[in-house]
C-alpha cells in the first residue's frame, strides 16, 4: 500500500497506475479504479465483437436475396450481436466502467463496500463471456436474443446452453455490481454528502442498481427453466409438453424490459454531469431531474406487456401495458426538458463531451417519442417485429446510451488515465458517429412502418433503397467508432498530461489529482455545497 | 423501385386508414417536439457560447410553473393518443359476427390455409373485397406470426392454442404476407402473397382449381376413420358426448364447471381428452396428440360445427 505524500520535484507522484506494475498487481487487484480500467478493456473487445457482427448484418442486406451469407449464418449474426452488445456491452457499460471508476470518488469514499466482491463481479464477468465467445467459436447460436420458446427450448439445433449459460452467468456479476453500488452510496458518503447534494449520476447509478438487483434474478429463473426444458425436456414452456410459451414472454420481459432502463438510466446520469459541466451551471430543477429515475426505474417494472400486444395476451391487459407504457415517456421527457433548460444563460463550451451530450438529448427525444408509437395499442400491432422497432431501440440504446457512454469515456479520461486526448479529432468522431447513426437508423423507421419485418435474411426488393441507405450509414458509424480507439489508445502514451480538473468541473473527482491515488483523497472531503455549484453572478434569476 | 418514394403501405383494409392516421399524428408530435428540442439546444449553444474563461453565468435553480407544464403537457399529449388508440385497437379486436372463417396452420415454414368449402393453398390466401374474413390460425411447431402490412393486421400464431384476427378488404390487389416472428432457418421465406379479388372472381377461384372436399366433408371422413364415430353416437347411446348440436354452447363439466364448446374447447377435447370431462361420461377417451395434424384437429372443428349449433335435447345424463 503506497501514499500519496507530497512529491519532491523530482519524483514521480504515486498513483493507483503506477503504484505497482505487473499482471498480478492487476488481477488480483481491489482498487475499484483498476477494476474499472479491467472491466473497461474486456466491454471494449466484446463491442467491438458485437459491432464486427453488425457490419456483417449491414454488408448482407445490401442485396434483397442478400449479399454474403446463408440464412442460417444471417440468423446467428443478428443472434450474436444482441447478445453481446446487451448482456457483454450496454448493461455493463457505463455501471462497470464509470460507475465503478466514479462512485466512490464522487460520493468521497476511499473505494466500494465490498472490493473483493467487485473484483469477484469482473472474474464472473468474464467467465460468462468466455461460455459466450466459445459457443461463437465452435458455431454460434440462432434464437434471437430473446430465447423465445419454443423455438429455443425444443427446435434450435445450435449452441442455446452454452449462450444461455454465459447470460445466465454475468447476470450475477451485474446483480453484484449493483449490490455494491446501493450498499456504496447509503453507507459510505463523506460528511456533509446528503443524499440531495448527490451527483446526479449517483442518483442514476442508485436507480439502476435497485433494477439490476431486483430484475436480473427473474433472467436467471427463466434461464435455468429454459434449460431444463431443452435438456429434460420438463414441460414449462412448450405446449406439446404441456407448457405455455406465453409465461416464457412474460417471464423474459419483466427482466428485459426494466434492463432497457439499465442500459439507459446511467446514460441520463452521465448526461447530467456533462450539461452542467459544459454549461458552468447547476442543473436545472436537481429535485425533478433525480426523481424522474426512480420514477423511470420504478415504472420499468410494470409495462414489460408492451412486448406482447400482438402475442395473445388479453385486450384488457393491453390497454393496462399501454397506459402504463405511456406513462414512463413522462419522467424521460422531464429530464429533456431539464438538460435543455440548463443550458438556458450558460457558459457553454464545446469540447468533445459537450457534443456527445447535444447529440444524446436529440437523439434520446427522437428514441423516446417514437417509443409512444409503440405504446399506442393500434399503431403497435403494426410496427411491432418490424424495422421500426429495430430503429426505434437502436435510438435508445445507441443513439443515446452508446453516445452517452463515449461522452462520459471521453470527459473523465483526463481523470481516468492523467492524459489527454487531441480534442480535434475527438470532435470529428463525433460529428461522424452522428451522422453515421442517423444515416444507418432513420431508414429504418420507414422500412418498418412500410412493413418490411426484423430478422430477415433477405427481403422483398421494394425495400432496397431504404436498406442500402442504412448499409452506408453503417459504414460511417463503423468508422466513427473506430477514430476514438486509436486517439485514446494513443494518448495514455503520447497525450499531453492532465491536471487535476482539465474541463473546469464540480464535484468531488476533480478535486483529487488525476490519476486519483489508490486511497482516493489524501484527506476525507468534507462537502459543504450542492452539487454543480458553479460560480454565479451575484443576482439571483429566478 | 422507387415509385414516388412511398412512405406508407397500401391501404387495403377498413382499418388501414384510421391506423394511419393515428401514425401521422404521431409522427407530427415527434416531429414537433423533436423541431423544438434540436432549434432550442442549437440556439442556447451558439446565443450562450462561452466569450470569456471567466464569465459567470446567473444562479438559475429551477422553476416549478416549467416544471409543471412539460409535465403536463407531454400527460395530456398521452392521454389523447392512449384514448385514440386504444378505441381504435379495441373496436378492431372483435370480429363481426358476419364474418366469413378461413383457417391457418404455420409451420416451418409455410402458411397452410384452408377456405371451409374445400381449397386449401399455400403461402397464398384468396379473399373477396368488401367482406369481413376471421381469420383462426394455429401452429404446429414455433411461434409464427401471421402479418399484412397492408391491411395493418398482426397476430402471433401460437402452438397449442387458436388465436385469430380478422379484416376486411377494401382495394383489389396483390398484397404482402409475412411472417412476422422469427421462427428459425427460412423465416424469411415464411411468406407470400394475399389476393383480394371482387365477390364473382372470388366464387370462381372457390369452385374452380382442384377441387378438394369441403372441411367439414373431411372432418367426416376422419370422425370415420379414427374411430370417434363408435362412441360419439348421435342417440345417445355412445359412451362420449352427443356432439350433435354442441358447438358454441355451454357444456356441463364434471366438476361443477360450465364452459363454451369453441374451437379451443374442442381442440383440447380432442388432444388432452382428460382435461375437462363433460358431467355425467367417464375419462375414457384416449388422446389423439401426435397422432393428428393441426389441419385435421382444424377439419375436425369444421365437422362438428357442422352437425349444428342448435341446442340439444337433454339426452342421457
Amino acid at each position: 500500500m503506497s501514499h500519496s505524500q507530497v512529491q519532491g520535484e523530482t519524483s514521480p507522484r504515486v498513483h493507483y497506475l503506477n503504484t505497482s506494475y505487473g499482471i498480478k498487481s492487476w488481477l488480483l487487484t481491489t482498487d475499484h479504479k483498476r477494476i474499472a480500467l479491467l472491466y473497461l478493456a474486456s466491454i471494449t473487445l466484446m463491442f467491438f465483437v458485437g459491432g464486427f457482427f453488425a457490419v456483417l448484418i449491414r454488408l448482407h442486406l445490401i442485396e434483397p436475396q442478400g449479399a454474403l451469407l446463408e440464412p442460417e449464418t444471417y440468423n446467428k449474426m443478428f443472434t450474436m450481436h444482441g447478445i453481446i452488445m446487451i448482456f457483454f456491452f450496454l448493461i455493463p457499460s457505463i455501471p462497470a466502467v464509470l460507475g465503478n471508476f466514479l462512485v466512490p470518488l464522487m460520493i468521497g469514499a476511499r473505494d466500494l463496500a465490498f472490493p473483493r466482491i467487485n473484483l469477484l463481479s469482473w472474474y464472473i464477468y468474464v467467465v460468462g463471456s468466455v461460455f459466450t465467445l466459445v459457443a461463437i467459436v465452435t458455431g454460434g447460436v440462432d434464437t434471437g436474443w430473446t430465447f423465445y420458446a419454443p423455438y429455443s427450448s425444443v427446435y434450435s439445433s445450435t449452441h442455446v446452453i452454452v449462450t444461455a449459460l454465459g447470460v445466465f452467468i454475468t447476470g450475477f456479476s451485474s446483480i453484484l455490481t449493483g449490490l455494491n453500488f446501493v450498499v456504496t452510496i447509503h453507507k459510505m458518503r463523506a460528511p456533509g454528502m446528503t443524499w440531495f447534494r448527490l451527483p446526479l449520476f449517483v442518483w442514476a447509478m442508485y436507480a439502476t442498481s435497485m433494477i439490476q438487483i431486483l430484475g436480473t434474478p427473474v433472467l436467471a429463473i427463466t434461464i435455468v427453466l429454459l434449460g431444463l426444458e431443452r435438456l429434460l425436456h420438463v414441460g414449462i414452456f412448450t405446449p406439446a409438453l404441456g407448457g405455455d410459451p406465453l409465461l416464457f414472454q412474460h417471464m423474459f420481459w419483466f427482466y428485459s424490459h426494466p434492463a432497457v432502463y439499465i442500459m439507459i438510466l446511467p446514460g441520463m446520469g452521465v448526461e447530467s454531469e456533462l450539461v452542467t459541466c459544459f454549461s458552468k451551471k447547476r442543473i436545472f430543477g436537481y429535485g425533478f431531474v433525480a426523481f424522474s429515475s426512480v420514477a423511470i426505474a420504478v415504472l420499468s417494472f410494470l409495462v414489460w406487456g408492451h412486448h406482447m400486444f400482438v402475442s395473445g395476451q388479453s385486450v384488457y391487459a393491453g390497454l393496462i401495458f399501454s397506459v402504463l407504457s405511456f406513462l414512463v415517456a413522462i419522467p424521460s421527457a422531464i429530464k429533456v426538458f431539464n438538460w435543455t433548460a440548463t443550458m438556458y444563460k450558460g457558459s457553454i463550451s464545446y469540447q468533445a463531451p459537450m457534443l456527445y451530450a447535444m447529440g444524446f438529448i436529440g437523439l434520446f427525444t427522437m428514441g423516446g417519442l417514437t417509443g409512444l408509437f409503440l405504446a399506442s395499442l393500434a399503431t403497435d400491432v403494426h410496427l411491432n417485429s418490424t424495422y421500426f422497432i429495430v430503429a426505434h431501440f437502436h435510438y435508445i440504446m445507441v443513439g443515446s446510451a452508446v453516445m452517452a457512454y463515449l461522452g462520459g469515456i471521453h470527459f473523465w479520461w483526463p481523470k481516468m488515465t492523467g492524459r489527454l486526448y487531441p480534442d480535434g479529432w475527438a470532435r470529428f468522431a463525433a460529428l461522424i458517429i452522428f451522422v453515421g447513426f442517423n444515416l444507418t437508423f432513420f431508414p429504418q423507421f420507414l422500412l418498418g412502418y412500410l412493413g418490411m419485418p426484423r430478422r430477415y435474411a433477405f427481403y422483398p426488393p421494394e425495400f432496397q433503397v431504404l436498406n442500402v441507405m442504412s448499409s452506408a450509414g453503417a459504414s460511417i458509424l463503423a468508422v466513427g467508432y473506430a477514430i476514438p480507439l486509436v486517439y485514446l489508445i494513443w494518448s495514455m502514451r503520447y497525450g499531453p498530461i492532465a491536471d487535476s480538473n482539465p474541463w473546469g468541473a464540480k464535484g468531488l473527482e476533480w478535486e483529487t489529482p488525476s490519476p486519483p491515488p489508490t486511497e482516493n483523497f489524501e484527506v476525507t472531503p468534507v462537502v459543504t455545497e450542492e452539487a454543480y455549484n458553479y460560480p454565479t453572478q451575484e443576482v439571483a434569476v429566478v | 423501385m422507387w415509385q414516388g418514394f412511398p412512405i406508407y403501405p397500401d391501404q387495403a383494409s377498413t382499418i388501414a386508414q384510421g391506423v394511419d392516421h393515428l401514425h401521422f399524428f404521431l409522427t407530427g408530435i415527434t416531429l414537433f417536439f423533436t423541431a423544438i428540442i434540436f432549434t432550442t439546444i442549437f440556439y442556447f449553444a451558439v446565443k450562450y457560447r462561452r466569450r470569456s474563461e471567466d464569465e459567470k453565468p446567473p444562479l438559475i435553480l429551477g422553476s416549478l410553473p416549467l416544471e409543471l407544464a412539460w409535465t403536463l403537457i407531454p400527460l395530456a399529449l398521452t392521454v389523447i393518443v392512449f384514448v385514440w388508440s386504444s378505441s381504435l385497437y379495441f373496436r378492431n379486436a372483435r370480429p363481426p359476427a358476419a364474418s366469413m372463417e378461413i383457417f391457418v396452420v404455420g409451420k416451418q415454414w409455410m402458411w397452410v390455409i384452408q377456405h371451409p368449402e374445400g381449397p386449401r393453398e399455400i403461402n397464398e390466401l384468396h379473399v373477396p373485397v368488401g367482406r369481413p374474413v376471421k381469420l383462426t390460425m394455429t401452429s404446429q411447431d414455433v411461434i409464427h406470426d401471421f402479418y399484412i402490412p397492408a391491411f395493418r393486421v398482426k397476430r402471433d400464431v401460437l402452438p397449442g392454442r387458436y388465436s385469430s384476427i380478422w379484416f376486411q378488404a377494401t382495394k383489389t390487389g396483390q398484397y404482402h404476407l409475412f411472417c412476422a416472428q422469427y421462427c428459425g432457418a427460412m423465416h424469411a421465406a415464411m411468406g407470400g402473397w394475399v389476393y383480394v379479388m371482387t365477390p364473382a372472381d372470388y366464387e370462381q377461384w372457390l369452385s374452380g382449381g382442384a377441387k378438394g372436399e369441403s372441411m367439414a366433408a373431411a372432418g367426416n371422413r376422419l370422425f370415420g376413420q379414427y374411430g370417434c364415430v363408435s362412441c360419439h353416437i348421435a342417440d345417445g347411446t355412445g359412451r362420449g358426448p352427443v356432439l350433435q348440436g354442441v358447438f358454441g354452447h355451454p357444456v356441463k363439466l364434471q366438476d361443477g364447471r360450465t364452459v363454451v364448446a369453441d374451437e379451443a374447447y374442442v381442440r383440447e377435447s380432442i388432444l388432452n381428452p382428460g382435461a375437462k370431462i363433460v358431467a355425467g361420461y367417464s375419462p375414457i377417451m384416449p388422446t389423439f396428440q401426435g397422432q393428428i395434424s393441426e389441419e385435421q384437429v382444424l377439419q375436425l372443428i369444421a365437422y362438428i360445427k357442422s352437425l349444428g349449433t342448435e341446442e340439444r335435447k337433454p339426452a342421457k345424463p
